[in-house]
């Protein structure tokens, strides 16, 4: 096996990476795929609760790294599919606790163990960002279509760039249909003129998004979601798939409606 | 033909518009660390420069920062003065 890294960052914090990285981990697992999450948001640790995994944590990132557990001994494995495994964040450390170096060594390790290795980040351009993508093949990035959000992405994904590990890939979160059309909200359009790079995922507001994640049970396995089909679209993309933007809309007469949501016009 | 009756009705840019023209300006200058002050500075050195070697029509001169994609040129634009009317 010859795992490959997807670091998912975003800059400004609330935007939705917790989110995307458990549904996305959850969404790879269910196309077959091995895959190991990892938390890298040491002291806000998150990733656990939001894919329902916090009781059976027993060791974390900081274990592994300080050496009192074996690797296989921090991931924990999840009930619902055998072949997703998480890695959880030390709640009392600081990042400072991980290093980069510490990041490339541990995924090299993932690698042979697993298909997708995807790893949650903190926000922020400090050392949780440069551990998140030091081991990275692939970086997306998420924003939601609001300036400060965009002006952020902007700024982290000059840092990609700068890392070489660019070009970054966009996923473009909560954005509101209505509120693209009454010219409110910036279209998907103005989003990727804007921070020009590639598009990976577009994710609908949805409530049913913190409904989910109140029990535990990732927007990925509601069949109904429409942000749940976003993230598992977001997945199949990752494997190669060319899955076409207008399946985002399942109801029937919205074609038009996606046209406007790229072009924001009235 | 929305615009356009947007136009006759005096309509306010949307919201939407507002902050992509925003964000647009907010983007060049942080990913070239030039702010708009600095572009003046720079205009009026060229000028300088320029002028050492051949004479400039200062007042039409142009600079300003393209974008395409997430590359950014720097575009300036200075007409010469042409010969014959640098003889009257
Ligand atoms: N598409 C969506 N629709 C509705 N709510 C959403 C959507 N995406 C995320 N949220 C909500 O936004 C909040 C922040 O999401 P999340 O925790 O994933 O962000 P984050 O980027 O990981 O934040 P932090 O920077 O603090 O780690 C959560 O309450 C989440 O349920
Ligand atoms: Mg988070």
């Amino acid at each position: 096996m010859n795992g490959k890294v997807v670091a998912i960052i975003s800059g400004k914090g609330g935007v939705g990476k917790t989110t995307t990285a458990a549904n996305l981990g959850i969404a790879l697992a269910t196309l077959g795929q091995k895959v190991v999450c990892i938390d890298t948001d040491i002291g806000l640790r998150n990733l656990d609760v939001v894919l329902g995994l916090e009781n059976r944590i027993v060791y974390d990132l900081v274990d592994v790294v300080e050496g009192r557990c074996r690797l296989t001994q921090a991931m924990v494995r999840d009930r619902r599919y055998e072949n997703l495994h998480l890695i959880p964040a030390a709640q009392t450390r600081d990042k400072s606790a991980v290093s980069a170096s510490d990041m490339v060594r541990l995924c090299e390790e993932l690698r042979s163990m697993a298909d997708w290795i995807v790893i949650d980040s903190p926000a922020g351009i400090e050392r949780g960002f440069r551990n998140a993508i030091a081991p990275a093949d692939q970086v997306l990035v998420i924003t939601n279509p609001e300036v400060s959000s965009l002006r952020d992405a902007d700024r982290i994904i000059g840092l990609v760039e700068a890392e070489e590990k660019g070009p970054a890939q966009l996923i473009i979160n909560r954005i509101n249909p209505e509120m693209v059309k009454r010219g409110d909200m910036l279209s998907i359009s103005d989003v990727i003129e804007l921070l020009a790079i590639p598009l990976i995922g577009i994710v609908p507001e949805d409530e049913t998004v913190l409904i989910s994640t109140n029990s535990g049970q990732p927007v990925v396995l509601n069949e109904k979601s429409k942000a749940g089909l976003a993230f598992l679209n977001i997945g199949k993309r990752l494997l190669g798939e060319e899955v076409p933007w207008v399946s985002l809309n399942v109801k029937a007469g919205l074609l038009s409606r996606l046209g406007q949501l790229f072009s924001g016009e009235t | 033909m929305t615009s356009f009756i947007g136009r006759i009705l005096k309509k306010p840019p949307s919201s939407a518009l507002q902050a992509k023209e925003r964000l647009h300006l907010v983007l060049v200058h942080d990913r070239t660390d030039l702010s708009s002050e600095d572009l003046k500075k720079l205009k009026d050195r060229l000028i300088q420069a320029i002028s050492d070697f051949v004479e400039i029509d200062a007042d039409e001169t142009e600079i300003q920062i393209q974008v395409e994609g997430r590359e950014q040129t720097l575009i300036a634009n200075i007409p010469l003065r042409s010969p014959r009317r640098r003889r009257k």
